[in-house]
């Protein structure tokens, strides 16, 4: 398959993305707004072609357990959800994170608590960033806002997994997953054949050859010495993520007395926002953290220098907000505007909002 | 260019699929388009509604809170919508079955009699089609060649027997939409 | 004749396989577990399946199992093992897969993974060891514990009224499409041990063979769990425990 472009919804793009950087598999249970994911891949029928295997599991705990038994045998394997069902895979997340392997977890987040709403919501923010399941661990969270992105993060995902082996979360919400654009699909490329997974995977569970120890994954440590000497090298594996993988995006920040802080969806409603403000001579930027752990927190620092204020839009009851204030150490005022339950605001109700916390802004 | 549309009626009125092969045929010409769709279980006879955007530039926000053009399906609809046209806007509706009909002065409300051509043409899944026509009609946004291109993208190729009975509802749309 | 005159090879008429390793096993005096890890380890040797074996270890006492048998293993979360089999063989349908779970992993909380597993007819090995009780936790009751068994869940036996039924898992099984062959067996005599290796050879055959889901289950004793010597455990498990699960197959569909 050549490089295409085509209009199609996010999660769409997600399961055409994967086909095409050559997953081994797919494991996952339906809920809304993401099922278009599973749908589209069995429509595909990828096992036909590229043989990636797609499975209907009959709970998302089965299929995150799934997904790591696939990871454990170095295959390229992701599941996705919605908040719902990713709380029930926070277990196997654990797991997958303790056991050092590469996966790629999607969550097209709906507003909670509880069952919720299945409209857009961004309050899982917390669940991603802060690790979610049991233990110490991180993902690495990218926050897609455009449909492009929704493609382009599925194979960024897997590679930064599989660099670094830990699991790696595209944390989309209802908007980025329902909506349609022109999305630019990459070339295919083949599956890694079983001889590159044994080079590249020397971990890798795959039954062993005569002339190899056994490999284990497993999880369990019951030496404490040793567990905590697990935990410091999962710790300087996040170190060096911090370090290397730290993504965002700006705009009109150059010349910015203000800034908003938003991820995926919301910070085009606030560009939106920041063009209508920009005519009526307010000069306020916008930061798009693009990946939200390993968090921008020098590229805020930086900024909140020289900014009068800062706001900070979420569909949440303000959870980013905490990253926010911890890069900005004070300096100025960080203020919070966010809408819950799957109310999405307008690109006026943000302008309007944020005037009303920073009525010095017009002059 | 830069058209901000919503499409808005009942749910099996075919306003998402409306949206589609507009947004379709924007691409087709080479347009940034976003469709963004009220989803969830809306489906025959709940409400549903889908923000269509055609520009020339990136698009930052696919959710918006006033429209360029608005077509509009049933009265709830004109009740939600007909408020949040930018003035000197378009409102194209369907008068079948409105009791209270737009009356804003400060942009143009045209009514398409889309129900009733529907009944001519003896096919209600004409009906998106006849509105589409009218829409391309009034406000020109994509030649119909990038429409019928954009239909024949989302058909599936088992229905493309109807594309011609598609093509004659979009050219009656256009129609229809003079002749008001 | 000194005993250096009797270790030829000539004489040798058992050896340990050399899957299985000389790591101290850490289970108790007269657990199952050891002699059906043995059997594993001599079934995939003689099968010639040692390379192509990946075994997914249950929480429970066989949570170590991949310190004993040296193949590939992966160690699952509790009661996700036929989950993770699933995917492990679906991947790689040229792998011999197949979990070892307990009682409370397999029946409790990983009921919903193994029905559907089998139900799908995974080509995966179940071997399933039923003690009627948690061993690894100290001793509490489950799923499959006996009406009026004491544990330190049920310290004064279990109830039906409080507790529900000891529940025949295996027999569920039976009732799948998807499963080929469902056998329940033991290994407390040297003919018990026997029958179960037979069973687990064909087991692993089936799961070759790309027949469909086989569940071995080995009614087991727990002699710490039940607070008995070993042969005292082994007694009061023939007394009881085969008459709520009597040893046989309960379903085997496929041709000899």
């Amino acid at each position: 398959m050549e490089e295409e472009v085509r209009l199609m919804k996010g999660n769409e793009a997600i399961a055409h993305a994967a086909i095409r950087y050559g997953a081994d598999g797919y494991f996952g249970y339906p809920i809304t707004p993401q099922s278009e994911i599973l749908e589209t891949l069995e429509a595909e029928m990828p096992w036909e072609t590229t043989g990636m295997v797609v499975l209907q599991a009959e709970s998302e705990v089965a299929a995150i357990n799934m997904v790591y038994g696939g990871a454990a045998c170095g295959k390229a394997v992701f599941t996705s959800s919605s908040s719902p069902g990713i709380s029930l895979k926070q277990e196997g997340i654990s797991y997958i994170a303790a056991g050092e392997l590469p996966a790629l977890i999607i969550n097209v987040m709906r507003g909670g608590p509880g069952l919720g709403t299945i409209h857009p919501s961004q309050s899982d923010y917390f669940q991603a960033t802060k690790g979610g399941g049991h233990g110490d661990y991180h993902l690495i969270v990218l926050a897609p806002s455009t449909v492009q992105e929704m493609a382009d993060f599925v194979g960024l995902g897997f590679d930064l997994a599989f660099k670094y082996r830990t699991p790696a979360m595209i944390l989309a919400d209802g908007i980025v997953g329902q909506m349609m654009e022109k999305v630019v699909l990459p070339p295919a490329r083949p599956r890694r054949t079983p001889e590159q997974i044994a080079e590249q995977c020397p971990w890798a569970v795959t039954g062993r050859p005569a002339t190899r120890r056994p490999n284990v994954i497993t999880t369990l440590e019951l030496d404490s010495a040793m567990m905590e000497k697990h935990n410091e090298r999962y710790q300087q594996t996040y170190r060096l993520i911090e370090q290397n993988e730290v993504r965002y995006d700006e705009y009109m920040t150059s010349d910015a007395e203000y800034l908003i802080v938003a991820f995926g969806s919301i910070a085009r409603i606030c560009q939106k926002s920041i063009e209508d403000a920009r005519s009526r001579g307010i000069k306020v930027g916008l930061i798009r953290p693009i990946t939200l752990w390993p968090f921008p927190t020098e590229a805020i620092r930086q900024l909140s220098r020289r900014v009068k204020g800062v706001m900070v839009v979420e569909l949440n009851a303000g959870q980013m907000i905490e990253d926010v204030r911890i890069a900005v150490e004070g300096r100025v005022p960080v203020c919070h505007f966010g809408r819950m339950g799957g109310i999405v605001p307008n690109p006026q109700e943000v302008l309007d909002s944020f005037i009303a916390d920073f009525p010095d802004s017009r002059h | 260019m830069k058209e901000e549309i919503i499409i808005a009626g009942f749910g099996g009125q075919g306003v998402l699929s409306m949206g589609k092969i507009l947004a379709y045929a924007g691409l087709m010409d080479d347009l940034e388009v976003t469709w963004m769709p009220s989803y969830g279980p809306e489906q025959r006879g709940g409400t549903a509604n889908v923000t269509v955007i055609l520009s020339d530039s990136p698009i930052s926000s696919p959710v918006l809170d006033s429209y360029d053009t608005a077509v509009l399906l049933n009265q709830q609809s004109i009740d939600k919508f007909e408020s949040k046209v930018k003035p000197g806007g378009t409102l194209i509706y369907d008068p079948y079955g409105v009791h209270t009909p737009p009356t804003r002065t400060d942009i143009s409300i045209v009514p398409v009699q889309a129900m009733e051509a529907s009944f001519e043409m003896a096919s209600a899944k004409t009906y998106n089609m006849l509105l589409l026509g009218a829409l391309l009609k009034i406000r020109g946004l994509v030649p119909v060649e990038s429409v019928m291109k954009g239909l024949k993208k989302t058909l599936p190729e088992r229905h493309h027997h109807l594309l011609p009975q598609n093509e004659a509802a979009i050219l009656r749309g256009m129609e229809l939409a003079r002749t008001e | 004749m000194t005993p250096q005159d009797i270790i030829r090879p000539e004489n040798k008429v058992y050896a340990r396989p050399a899957l299985l390793n000389e790591n101290n096993m850490h289970y108790c005096p007269g657990c199952s577990h050891g002699v059906v890890h043995k059997l594993i380890a001599e079934v995939l040797e003689e099968m010639g399946l040692a390379d192509k074996a990946i075994g997914i270890a249950p929480v429970g006492c066989a949570v170590f199992a991949y310190n004993y048998v040296d193949i590939d293993w992966i160690e699952a979360a509790h009661g996700r093992a036929p989950a993770v089999a699933t995917a492990v063989k679906r991947l790689d349908p040229t792998r011999m897969v197949f979990t070892y779970q307990g009682d409370g992993d397999l029946a409790a909380i990983g009921t919903c993974e193994a029905i559907h597993a089998a139900n799908r007819a995974e080509n995966i090995a179940i071997i399933f060891i039923n003690n009627g009780i948690y061993g690894m936790t100290g001793g509490q009751m489950a799923p499959t514990t006996l009406e009026g068994m004491k544990t330190s869940t049920t310290p004064y036996g279990r109830r039906v009224e409080l507790n529900g039924y000891p529940l025949a898992i295996t027999n569920l099984m039976t009732q799948l499409d998807g499963t080929c062959y469902v056998t329940r067996q033991a290994v407390h005599t040297p003919a018990a041990v026997r029958k179960t290796k037979a069973a687990i050879r064909q087991a692993f055959s089936n799961s070759m063979d790309g027949s469909g889901t086989s569940v071995v289950e080995v009614v087991s004793t727990c002699a710490s769990g039940w607070k008995m010597t070993p042969v005292q455990a082994n007694k009061w498990m023939e007394e009881n425990m085969f008459a709520k699960y009597p040893l046989g197959d309960l379903k085997n569909t496929v041709q000899q």
